[in-house]
Formats: structure tokens, sequence, C-alpha cells
């Protein structure tokens, strides 16, 4: 069973959060099918959060087909996110590690690194998918 | 879409004064909904009238579908917890609710004392010795033991610390997702609101100036940035809600439900907070008048 929590600062809607915060432990390998999901009510008291705002997450997830509502039970993990992935993680990260070292070599700080691994994600995505992203 | 509590130019008067007139508003039903507004707007009497506690002296409203509640058996449908959580001081816990018990057609008893169990008030306790905080989860605790269909909160928290303020607000959220509850609930502190309200009614002067679902307020309402422009020029769809300018930059909060296209700005999300300010600054007469009215 995961533990949500709030960030009030993220700017990101509460809904949204809990999405991700789903989708991150399924990545992560924390959540896994079979699972049951915090029951509604809990969330919504444990968090001091509306009840709508955690059925809406639990809904789109459900859309998402990464869980599923058993009436009467509770929600259930039904879905995986890079299952497969996961065994890459590693070496992955091992590589990230070592391009930070090297960008704090030449100089960069925090800041600079952040903005320069978003500006190099938005203009990478946009040129694998933009036009496919657009049209579709 | 039904309505909780529904107002046709709704007005009240104490004597000369109008402490609400023609308030015109929609309450639906299912939803928690934060009623924000200035000191002053008309919120307590408001919610007074819906209530049952103050007959209206102009206009009509309507509760849970008819007239406010006035005999036991409707008053039963409609919980209250007025402002700073009012109890019988000189009763002890238990007779509190033994008097809901006897008051309240529907009471739950087992509900009550498991929650004045939780709480671990004593239920010897006179009420005017607890705190603040456990004062008002025994006023909520009466009001939710009634099993109402409709929930009326008048600034529950704004007494309370902060930790009281978010024990009261997870229990609050808890009865709301077991009993399905219709909630109102108003406040002067937006932040509070945010998590648990998902419909805002901003309320200045008697009028509602912007109501609806949070998540749709927040996805067509933007704050726009960028090279100083006469917000007469833009497209028909964006309302401008706020503006200020400098030499050469405009910085604008505009309502509109299409994407915003023109390159020029730089589009970024607002906060509940910000979006309910901007609406009750809108509606207050410049501040430069203000200042001229002080110096006079």
């Amino acid at each position: 069973m995961i533990e949500f929590h709030l960030n009030s600062r993220s700017g990101l809607a509460p809904y949204l959060q809990l999405i991700q915060q789903v989708r991150h432990a399924l990545r992560l390998g924390l959540l896994r099918e079979g699972d049951q999901m915090p029951k509604v009510k809990d969330v919504a008291a444990g968090l001091a959060i509306n009840p709508n705002t955690v059925l809406k997450a639990y809904r789109e997830l459900e859309y998402e087909g990464l869980v599923a509502a058993r009436p009467g039970i509770g929600t259930f993990v039904t879905g995986t996110l890079g299952g497969v992935a996961l065994a890459a993680h590693g070496p992955l990260r091992r590589d990230l590690q070592r391009w930070l070292a090297k960008a704090r070599r030449a100089g960069l700080d925090d800041e600079s690194i952040e903005a320069l691994f978003a500006s190099t994600f938005r203009s990478s995505a946009e040129d694998e998918g933009g036009m496919g992203r657009w049209a579709g | 879409m039904t309505a909780v509590i529904k107002t046709e130019r709704l007005g009240k008067r104490y004597r000369r004064l109008w402490a609400l007139a023609d308030c015109t508003l929609s309450i639906p039903a299912g939803h928690v909904v934060g009623i924000v507004g200035p000191n002053g707007a008309g919120k307590t009497t408001l919610l007074s009238l819906a209530a049952g506690l103050l007959a209206p002296t102009a206009g009509t409203i309507e509760v849970l579908g008819g007239p406010p509640p006035e005999n036991p058996a409707e008053l039963a449908r409609v919980g209250f917890v007025a402002q700073d959580a009012p109890v019988y001081a000189g009763l002890p816990v238990a007779d509190h609710l033994r008097l809901g018990a006897h008051l309240n057609p529907g009471w739950d008893d087992a509900l009550a004392r498991s929650r004045i169990e939780r709480l671990d008030l004593d239920p010897g306790q006179k009420a005017g010795k607890l705190s603040g905080g456990q004062r008002a989860q025994l006023a909520l605790t009466l009001a939710i033991a009634k099993r109402p269909g409709l929930l009326i909160l008048d600034e529950p928290v704004a007494s309370l610390d902060p930790l009281a303020r978010r024990e009261f607000l997870q229990d609050l959220m808890e009865a709301t997702a077991e009993q399905g509850l219709s909630v109102v609930l108003s406040s002067h502190l937006i932040a509070d609101l945010e998590r648990v309200c998902d419909y805002l009614i901003v309320l200045v002067a008697s009028r509602v100036l912007v109501a609806g679902p949070v998540d749709e307020l927040l996805a067509t309402h933007h704050l726009l940035t960028g090279p100083r422009r006469d917000p007469a020029t833009l497209p028909a769809g964006q309302q401008v809600i706020s503006a200020s300018h400098t030499d050469r930059q405009s910085t604008l909060l505009v309502r509109t439900s299409e994407p915003v296209l023109d390159p020029a700005w730089t589009v970024s999300e607002v906060g509940l907070e910000d979006l309910a300010l901007a609406y009750m600054k809108q509606a207050r007469p410049a501040r430069r008048n203000h200042h001229l009215e002080v110096q006079q």
C-alpha cells in the first residue's frame, strides 16, 4: 500500500499529484499488480482533501488501465508501467551520475543543470514526436 | 444539477442596514462548496438564512429544494455549525450528545460516541472547559451525527491553531466521504479551502463575482505576461480580470476557455487564492480613491 502526500507549492492540481505518485510508484516497482490502493475515505481523511479529488484521480487511473475498482471491496492495481524498462534504470542512473559529475566539473550549478536538462528534454521530445503529436 | 441552496434576489436588513442585498445564487449538491469574500460580504447572513436562523427581508431562498428549515423534522436535514462553534459551556460533553439524540429523529448515536472516543474527549468534561479545537470538533460531531443532507459551516477553522485546523478538516473530509454529504462552508482564508473545496463562490458585497468547480476555474484562468499592451486589443474570448502595466510590460489575469495562442505572452497558471483575490480586487473601488478618502 502506498501513502500519498501533497505539495501545496508544486502548482500541480492535487488530483494530478496523486496520479503522478501512483505512476511513479508503479515505475519504481513500489506498487505491483494486485496491490490494493488506499481507500478514498482514508486518503481524504489523511490529507484533508476533498474525496471527489481522490475519486477523480482513481477514475483517471482506471481510464488509463492502471487500476480497477471492485465495488464494495476497493480499488486494485491492474496494470504496470515500464516493467521491462525497470532493469535499465541502474545503468541509466549511472550514466546520468557520470554526466552530472561532468557538468559540475564544467562549473554548472544546480539551477543551470536543471535548465539545461529541461531544455534538452523538450527539444529532443519535439524532434522525435513533434509533428505527430500536433497532428494526432 | 440539483441545488442545495438557491436564492433569488435575497436580502436581509437590520433596521436601516442591508447585511445582504439582491443576492442571487445556486449552490449545487454533491460538492464541498467554499464561499469566500471579504468581511462584510454577507457570508454569515447568507448561511444563517439558509440554516433557518434568520428570516429574509426580501427575495426567496430554497434549501434542499424547499423553504429553509423551520420545524424539528426540517431542521434535522441541515447541520449548522455557527462561527466559533458555540456549545453549552455549562453542559458536559455527554449531555450535548443526549440533547442531540432528543432533538434529532435521525440521530446516529454510535457515530457520535465513536467520534467522541476517538477525539479523546472526556464525556464528563464541561464544554466550556474544552480547547477551541475540541469545541469545534464537538460542534462538528453534533452536526454530522444528525445525518444531515446538507452541512453548513460558518468560518469553521478561522479561530483554530494550524494543527487543530488540519485535524478538523481531516475529520470533515472523512465524514464527507463516508456520508456523501453536501457541504457549504465560508472562509476568508482561501488557503484553507484549496484542498477541501471542489466548488468555489466568490461573494463581494452580496454579489457572486465568480462561481464554479475549482478544476474548471483553474483551467480557464491564466496569467499572461508580455510586452505592454492595451487589454482592449485582446481576442474577444479573453475576459480580463485584472491588469497591471509597467512602461514596457503588461501582466494580465484572463479568463478564457480557449488556449492562449499569441506567442508574445508567457502563459502561467494561477492558484486559487490569487484567482479569488483578483476578483475581489476588481470589485473594490480603486485604491487611489481610498487614499484620498483617508487623507480628507
